[in-house]
């Protein structure tokens, strides 16, 4: 991460990913190169590998101990598995949200501004700065800015959520990482959500891990199709929802099993 | 795939038809299974009645006793000969003086060893052997760590029974149930919590001080508080460790020999066959210490409902 941005328009190249739990593989030997300002969507029926995929991006995988993993991936051409490479920081780089909103049983000030905090930043005027534009890429300015102080498990599910989007923008990432960030949310939250990923496309380069097809074919550039831990088959998402090349990914995708 | 499920739903619902159950309820016994319970109900209630009834015939007893010895008085004036000009307010400070030493000392250290075992320590054999005996260690019989400290505080560094060689005591003989309250707090941090700290790049130490620390301290400070107050009401210890009763001078350091609130209740008792009026000493200095662990329980509670769950 030491290296200038190099503007190759990848962000992510994968090769030969392989990754254990235990005794049982979870990914086999994935390759594929993820794109600057695209909305990546990973899809593929329970149990596929894809979020341990998304979650090896941002090596927050190695939280359960007995994984093992082997390939590389590079971030800006560099291995994010190096040894000189710091999780903390790459994980400002890359932001994730998960499938449950998570918020901290902090106020929402605090929540947008814990990243900043941590990573050093003690001006109060810059506090209140990227607190707002933080709250407003994630739609959610309007709706709190009376009430900052106000505890964030007071807000309903699909606030929380995008309060926890605003919490990841506030650390400035280049990637965000959203595992079904909607999987938990109503069809109106869920739209919300939507929209706010196609304009924060502008901006940052988004995967997500989905399970409904539907919205990966509304928000997403391209579209990565797992089973049984093998990537099977990735392209422009208009190719794969409308002239598939492998079999197992039209059977997917036409509701054949999954 | 929508369709399919309708389908294999339907099936389901048409093979399940009330005349194919395999099974049909007993009704002729009801009456037979509610006697049972109300038998249930009515022993279960005695044992309760019985527990709750002895104590109140303990308190009730206690409380006679020192009716009219518990003056103003006997808590300011000092220990005296005469039984009627005693009072407990050496034994008072030497508790309050104990506290001093073994609040900080077992918070620090019960909270940090909890830290270190639920966040740190691998998950491996070597931890979970020490978790257990951590648990074993709280039921060691006190008078046990009363040789403990005796040897190890008392003699080998020469605190012999000073305020700080009995709280030092006192503080090992708590640690174990001070850890296990931390532990049991620390683990009833969601792991969600600490996902979202993680990912935004917060280190583990910044995440535990951050994150999981503020969720746990409710659970922290209730653990600590109700082990305190088992260290104050503690008297096996602090005999085997040989503080005297019959000290006339006010405790002025922790390096000073003291009396406690207990150890005053043990040696009046002692002494009712020299002075029958011991006896009503010993039970106004129960009354009180009763009164000060009650508001320290209430405290734990309070705290406890303050801050259950909001999530």
């Amino acid at each position: 991460m030491t290296n200038e941005m190099k503007d190759t328009g990848i962000v992510y190249d994968v090769k030969g990913l392989d990754l254990w739990y235990g005794q049982d593989q979870a990914l086999k030997n994935i390759n594929m190169q993820i794109y600057k300002n695209q909305v990546t969507a990973v899809i593929g029926p329970s149990g596929c590998g894809k979020s341990t995929f998304v979650k090896t991006l941002n090596r927050m995988v190695e939280n359960i101990p007995i994984v093992k993993i082997g390939g590389e991936i590079l971030y800006h051409g560099e291995n994010i598995f190096d040894k000189s490479v710091m999780v903390e920081e790459l994980r400002t780089k890359v932001g994730m949200v998960f499938q449950k909103p998570n918020p901290f049983p902090k106020s929402i000030y605090e929540n947008v501004l814990y990243g900043p905090k941590i990573h050093g930043i003690r001006d109060k005027k810059v506090h209140m700065e990227i607190l707002e534009t933080s709250l407003k890429a994630a739609a959610l300015w309007d709706e709190v800015k009376d009430r900052l102080d106000d505890n964030a498990y007071g807000l309903s599910g699909g606030q929380q959520q995008r309060l926890c989007i605003a919490r990841a923008l506030a650390v400035q990432p280049e990637v965000i990482l959203m595992d079904e960030p909607t999987s938990a949310l109503d069809p109106i939250a869920t739209q919300k959500i939507e929209d706010l990923i196609n304009q924060l496309k502008e901006d940052y380069s988004i995967i997500i891990v989905t399970h409904s097809m539907q919205q990966a074919g509304r928000i997403s550039d391209k579209t990565a199709f797992f089973l049984m831990g093998e990537l099977i088959e990735y392209d422009d998402t208009s190719k794969i929802f409308s002239n598939p090349a492998k079999k197992q990914t039209e059977d997917y995708i036409t509701g054949r099993f999954g | 795939m929508e369709n399919q499920m309708k389908i294999a739903a339907k099936g389901a619902m048409a093979s399940r038809k009330r005349e194919n159950l395999h099974f049909s309820i007993n009704r002729s016994n009801i009456s037979k299974r509610v006697r049972r319970n109300n038998f249930y109900r009515v022993l279960f209630s005695l044992s309760t009645v019985f527990a709750i009834g002895m104590l109140m015939i303990l308190l009730y007893q206690v409380w006679i006793d020192s009716v009219g010895w518990l003056t103003p008085g006997f808590l300011t004036r000092n220990l005296s000969i005469f039984p009627e000009k005693a009072g407990i307010h050496g034994a008072i400070l030497g508790t309050v003086y104990l506290m001093l030493v073994v609040i900080p000392v077992t918070i620090l250290l019960g909270v940090a060893t909890a830290i270190y075992l639920e966040e740190y320590a691998t998950k491996g054999r070597i931890a979970a052997f020490i978790r257990t005996n951590i648990t074993n260690l709280a039921s060691v019989p006190s008078v046990i760590f009363g040789l403990l400290g005796l040897a190890v505080f008392g003699r080998l560094l020469g605190l012999g029974s000073s305020i700080l060689a009995g709280g030092l005591t006192l503080s090992l003989l708590v640690l174990p149930i001070v850890v296990v309250a931390a532990q049991e707090a620390l683990r009833a941090v969601p792991g969600f919590l600490r996902e979202g700290s993680y990912a935004m790049g917060a280190s583990k130490w910044t995440t535990i001080w951050r994150v999981v620390l503020p969720v746990a301290l409710p659970g922290v400070l209730t653990g600590g508080i109700l082990a305190v107050s088992r260290a104050i009401g503690e008297t096996a210890p602090l005999v085997v460790l040989g503080i005297p009763t019959l000290i006339m001078r006010i405790p002025k350091s922790l390096g000073d020999d003291f009396t406690a609130l207990p150890i005053q209740i043990y040696y009046w008792t002692l002494d009712t066959v020299l002075t029958r009026e011991y006896a009503n000493l010993a039970a106004a200095t129960i009354v009180v210490l009763l009164i000060v662990l009650f508001m320290m329980n209430s405290v734990a509670i309070v705290i406890r409902n303050k801050y259950q769950r909001r999530f």
